[in-house]
């Protein structure tokens, strides 16, 4: 590996500070579970590896139905996982934390660390896109809210600015009747890297079980994340049946442009964004009609 | 569970004791390779291609050896040039000349991660810094990355020196080697079936995956001795090759056995050796070097991916009466397949009165192949033992009923070399009958069973050990056999049950190749078998001179002196005490001095391998994922010396089998790059991806071997890739032929099927 | 030259002050400054866990750590997994069953078992099973490893051979996955 300097601020402020005084010589640091094998493929080669774990904000968990969630973007993944309230109201989030690498990764990896590395394939991004998450990012100039779906702007890159930080999500509380879900297929049952991930959520109206909301986003299958528009509005207004998330599958499967590589093939990713998309409205229906909050 | 005593009444042999390395083990005090640091010890590195195929027109070094820190950059330039003739090392012939380029490229880089240049420094970081300031200038030339590439007209050639005997001594070539296997008249014995099945199959190159990478540290001294710590699987064979390529005499080199962290066949050959002891020579220093997970993928040896055409011919009442198979197999960079030991057990395991068998050894550009857990069978077995289960079903017999019809059994003549002494296949399979797995019913939607058998010849060899009785009567008991996965505990185990002894008062050593007498690779499945021969006969010497000292004491004759459950006594009771050997011991100063016992072997009368796995499987109808259910492995092991690590080879050997079956594969881009050169998309099983493991131990002995030893290390990966096949075959209605079954290949076939059933159904409207 | 970085951290009980360069991993710095060669090198990206360590209770992998991000916190090591001469009942467990062969793995299995047994004294199989997916071993097939584990659990759960350093209690994957759903249907 190269030679580094290593930072740890424990404000956001001298974060940003650090971070905008070295500018594209510098990378913030998280988990590490991404960066640091990148650092030594020599991928990314920053001089300055700023440490923002120390930064209380950055750590918080924070959540009411009145005020919804804020999730630090530095929590980790097992972190996440534990967090009562993460589990009850954010099902499909919480088990995509929980799906990143082993309990070794998860006790460092971060959503936010997962959001930032910029993979179209990080299982957090279409789970926190489906849950429709802001992201909380403050700079040199002030601080801005970005949606997640426009976050990653092609692989390994991001709207991050120079002096950029991501500090936390923003997301609302769940509406009664809603919930979310996230599957990722890979070919073994832990470990890989999603060949496709599809987190879903879904609010329904029980009276006649229809469909309130949708947001349907997919990993793995184009350059970024995608937010699966056409597939989440047709579901809007339907009644939810077979039908409906057939009709869904298939316009997900439309916006997929996946290619061939070593964890599969573009023809078979298509096949299984159908496969997962129809999986994932079962399980947050499910989970929807069970969501007796407020 | 064991199906049998063997008809001894052992003391020691057959307890599960505690390993004698097991505390150091798994208390992180052992010492492997990487784990040994000295002195003013330097880091070095490798610079490898990013080319499959390119001529090295230049390497520009000085910008690199400039950097503060740097203390040596070799190429081979600063390697003698060797002759491209065969020699003997270990199990295989080398061709050294080939040795020597595949540790640093010369003149040409033949695959993605050739070594081209080696860096030593005061640090692994700048070593690594150093290594993107050297300048190498490529001519690139096209990939050639299968064997159907390789061996059309006018594929571009790898090595220009390469000849074969068929095409005759003009002919450049990418065929090392074309053998042929020949008995009966397949053409008279293919009219003689009712059913004939005919398949080609392809499988994937794919790694041993041990998890500890290739290391090495070595020591140059002043007065031209070197000494090398490493893990390998033969310090002998260190020390050869390492003596060829460095032009060092063998005698000055001395190989100092790491403990190991998994081989499966890998660590029979050198990388990192000779480059330890030319940085060393160099700098003046000792110079570490371990290979990164992307180098152990790379640039180690993995196993042959290979093309096989299998066609099998049975009449109505399940007796195969022919046999046809053509392999052709990725040698690699440099030629040495397994592909001669895949055609000679392709059908060995069956009684076939008329064979066939064309072998090609192919060179591709891909890293040169090693040794992997029976080379080259477990390839054939997926084409030959698909083929026996789809003729099986043709002719209406249960898998296991048509195995038993045709199983080769003692007198059977094989493939090559003379009929089979006793051996103990349909006994495997008789034992999968009797199976509480194959009792069972395997029940609900999308699931299937299915049966393979395989069959390894393993090997004898040589192997030295010495037996020292200590003075307080304990034992010390020397080899040089490499312990992997439990050897020492075996070796111990056999010193105790000859002499007496508590196995705890018997200390397993794994010496240097100054310490012992010579002793081949630990592979093919000899170590218990040959080694284990050796410490048999060297505790009996150390028995022999025993009874002597009794004798003496006694004024007897040593035939007069008897020694049972411990205890000398006389033959024939006069009054004496019979003598334990902790009473013994400490009177050997007085009665002639110490003993050692010793004994070498060039062991011969090995006892093939055979093996039967029940596998069920689930296939989710959506993915093409499969999970499986249970497996049961029923494997003739001989004597099991050391039952728990009998049960461990068979349950790591079927797990490396069913991760070669689902997913593991070398990914190469359209120029001949490696994708995936890490453990995170080269997918071994982990722990979720694997049920609990049966295991059925079948004792038929080894004639002719003292406890009737026979090796168990290899064959148990061998009938995994070809159950799993037969097992989604009965769930889906599908046969694969093609490693690894992956989600997206067998989707792919489910798809087609499917695709095929639904026009047949509109047809039929 | 970047300068070099002085970091206090409790390794296995013990306050350590060292020096290291901030590119140097946990690991690096464990093997290399201070001796401690049981973690061990198998892929440095985080996925085979050989070289897994416990840090503030949590298992990690030392590869993907910086050594400098140790400051302030509590490592266990394989080296102090025993209590003295007393081996842990994790590794007596290891030996008994004969879960390991080559050894090289064994070190991070039972780092990830000991947090595992530390957060869970009486998982399942699917939770060991699942505790343990993110180490591989190639020797065994984990069948004995998995044994080794629920044999410890069993004792642990009476009472012997009892973790010492910090607990803390957390939900099984089974247990969260059952919350999440709220019908007690496994996701994957």
């Amino acid at each position: 590996m190269h030679a580094i300097n290593y930072e740890s601020p424990k404000t956001i402020a001298e974060a940003v500070k650090l971070l905008a005084a070295h500018g594209e010589k510098a990378r913030p640091l998280s988990g590490g579970t991404d960066l640091i094998i990148q650092l030594r493929a020599g991928t990314r080669r920053p001089e300055f590896v700023v440490d923002v774990k120390q930064i209380p904000e950055l750590h918080r968990i924070s959540f009411s139905l009145q005020h919804g969630l804020h999730l630090g973007a530095a929590v980790s993944c097992i972190e996440l996982h534990e967090n009562a309230d993460m589990r009850r109201y954010y099902p499909g989030l919480t088990e995509a934390a929980h799906l990143i690498g082993s309990l070794q990764i998860q006790s460092r990896a971060s959503v936010g660390g997962n959001l930032c590395n910029g993979s179209p394939a990080g299982d957090a991004t279409p789970a926190l896109i489906a849950l429709g998450a802001k992201a909380r990012v403050v700079g040199p100039n002030g601080e801005r809210i970005v949606p997640v779906e426009t976050f990653i702007t092609g692989p390994g890159r991001t709207v991050l600015q120079p002096g950029e930080l991501l500090v936390e999500f923003l997301i609302d509380a769940p509406a009664k009747h809603s919930s979310d879900a996230y599957l990722r297929f890979i070919p073994r049952n832990e470990m890989d890297i999603a060949v496709v991930g599809v987190g879903g959520a879904l609010t329904l109206d029980l009276d006649d079980d229809r469909v309130v909301d949708a947001r349907i986003a997919l990993g793995a299958v184009g350059p970024t994340p995608i937010f699966a528009a056409e597939a989440s509005k047709s579901l809007i207004g339907k009644k939810f049946d077979a039908a409906a998330i057939e009709n869904a599958a298939r316009l997900a499967t439309s916006v997929a442009t996946p290619i061939d590589d070593m964890r599969g093939t573009a023809e078979y990713r298509r096949h299984i964004v159908g496969v997962l998309t129809s999986r994932v409205l079962t399980i947050a229906a499910e989970r929807a009609r069970h969501n007796e909050q407020r | 569970m064991a199906a049998s005593t063997n008809g001894h009444d052992y003391k020691v042999i057959g307890t599960r004791p505690i390993r004698h390395d097991g505390v150091d083990k798994v208390t992180g005090r052992a010492k492997y390779g990487a784990d040994y640091s000295f002195p003013g010890m330097l880091f070095g590195k490798v610079l490898r291609s990013p080319h499959a195929h390119a001529l090295i027109k230049s390497i520009k070094v000085d910008k690199a050896r400039a950097l503060p820190g740097v203390k040596a950059v070799v190429t081979s330039a600063d390697l003698p040039e060797l002759a491209d003739k065969m020699e003997a090392a270990g199990e295989q012939a080398i061709n050294l000349a080939h040795l020597s380029a595949n540790i640093l490229a010369r003149g040409k880089a033949l695959y993605d991660g050739h070594a081209i240049a080696a860096v030593a420094a005061t640090s692994s970081h700048i070593a690594e810094e150093a290594l993107r300031l050297i300048e190498v200038e490529y001519e690139l030339l096209p990939p050639v990355m299968s064997v159907e590439d390789a061996m059309k007209p006018g594929a571009p050639v790898l090595l220009p020196t390469l000849r074969n005997k068929e095409d005759g001594p003009d002919k450049e070539t990418n065929v090392a080697a074309h053998m042929q296997f020949k008995r009966g008249d397949v053409a008279e014995g293919f009219k003689a079936a009712d059913f004939v099945v005919e398949r080609e199959f392809k499988t994937a190159m794919v790694h041993q995956g041990y998890i500890e990478p290739h290391n090495a540290v070595g020591i140059y001294s002043a007065d031209g001795h070197a000494t090398i710590y490493c893990s390998t699987q033969g310090t002998f064979v260190v020390r050869s090759l390492c003596s060829a390529v460095l032009g060092i005499a063998e005698g000055k080199i001395k190989v100092v056995p790491a403990e190991i962290g998994g081989g499966f066949g890998g660590k029979t050959t050198v990388y990192l050796e000779p480059l330890s002891v030319l940085l060393s020579k160099i700098t003046g220093h000792p110079v570490k070097l371990v290979m990164t997970r992307g180098e152990v993928l790379r640039a180690t040896g993995p196993t042959s991916g290979s093309t096989i055409r299998c066609k099998m011919g049975a009449t109505k009442d399940g007796k195969l009466v022919a046999a046809q198979c053509w392999l052709a197999y990725e040698a690699g960079a440099y030629p040495g397949s397994p592909v001669g030991a895949g055609a000679m057990t392709i059908v060995t395991p069956y009684n076939i009165p008329n064979i066939l068998i064309d072998a090609y050894d192919v060179v591709v550009n891909r890293p040169k192949t090693a040794a992997y857990r029976a080379p080259g069978a477990t390839n054939a077995a997926m084409a030959s033992e698909t083929v026996v289960d789809e003729l099986a079903e043709k002719c209406g017999i249960d898998p296991l009923e048509f195995r038993l019809k045709n199983a080769s059994a003692e007198g059977t003549p094989q493939t090559v070399g003379p009929p089979f002494k006793r051996i103990g296949f349909v006994e495997t399979v008789e034992a999968i009958k009797n199976s509480p797995h194959y009792k069972s019913k395997l029940t609900g939607p999308n699931r299937g069973r299915g049966v393979a058998s395989g069959f390894w010849f393993n090997v004898g060899l040589q192997s030295s050990a010495t037996v020292n009785i200590h003075t307080d009567g304990t034992v010390s008991v020397v080899t040089g056999s490499v312990d992997i996965g439990g050897t020492r505990a075996a070796q111990a185990m056999i010193a105790a049950e000859v002499l007496g002894a508590d196995i705890n008062d018997v200390r397993p050593i794994v010496a240097d190749t100054d310490s012992i007498g010579h002793t081949d690779v630990t592979g093919g499945s000899r170590t218990a078998f040959a080694t284990g021969w050796a410490v048999y006969d060297a505790a009996q010497d150390a028995l022999r001179q025993l009874k002597e000292r009794v004798a003496k004491t006694w004024e007897k004759k040593p035939e007069e002196v008897a020694f049972a459950n411990g205890l000398f006594s006389p033959v024939s009771g006069n009054g004496v005490k019979p003598m334990t050997l902790k009473q013994l011991a400490p009177r050997l100063a007085r009665t002639g001095g110490p003993i050692v016992g010793r004994a070498t072997v060039n062991a011969r009368g090995v006892g093939p391998a055979f093996a039967t796995t029940l596998v069920d499987v689930e296939v989710d109808p959506d993915t093409g994922k499969v999970k499986i259910l249970r497996v049961t492995v029923a494997q003739d092991v001989g004597k099991a010396i050391h039952p728990a690590y009998v049960e461990g080879q068979m349950q790591g050997g079927t797990a490396q089998g069913i991760g070669w079956a689902l997913n593991e594969e070398y990914f190469y881009d359209e120029k001949g790059v490696l994708r995936n050169t890490g453990l995170l998309d080269y997918r071994m099983p982990t722990c979720l991806d694997l049920p609990e493991m049966e295991t059925i131990m079948v004792e038929v002995p080894t004639p002719g071997h003292p406890l009737g030893i026979r090796g168990v290390g290899e064959v148990p990966i061998v009938p995994p890739p070809a159950a799993v096949a037969n097992a989604i075959y009965r769930a889906t209605g599908v046969r694969m032929l093609e490693l690894p079954m992956s989600p997206p290949r067998l989707m792919k076939a489910m798809l087609k099927k499917r695709a095929a059933g639904d026009s047949q159904a509109a047809a039929a409207d | 030259m970047v300068k070099k970085v002085i970091v206090e951290a409790t390794i296995n009980g013990d306050p350590v002050e060292l020096l290291c360069e901030p590119r140097q991993s946990l690991l690096e710095v464990l093997r290399d400054e201070l001796e401690l060669t049981g973690s061990k090198e198998g892929c440095l990206t985080g996925d085979c866990g050989a070289c897994t360590v416990i840090v503030d209770s949590r298992p990690v992998c030392s590869c993907l750590m910086l050594g400098v991000e140790a400051a302030g916190k509590n490592i266990t090591t394989v080296e102090g997994l025993a209590t003295g001469a007393t081996l842990h009942v994790l590794q007596q467990k290891f030996l008994e069953h004969a879960s390991l062969q080559c050894g090289i793995c064994t070190p991070g299995f039972l780092m990830s078992a000991k947090s595992l047994l530390d957060h869970n004294p009486t998982p399942t199989e699917a939770d060991i099973r699942y505790a343990l997916a993110g180490n591989l071993c190639r020797c065994t097939g984990y069948d004995k490893i998995v044994k080794a584990v629920i044999d410890a659990a069993k004792h642990v759960a009476d009472g012997v051979g009892t973790t010492h350093h910090g607990k803390v209690p957390r939900k099984s994957a089974s247990e969260a996955t059952r919350d999440m759903l709220g019908k007690g249907e496994e996701v994957k």
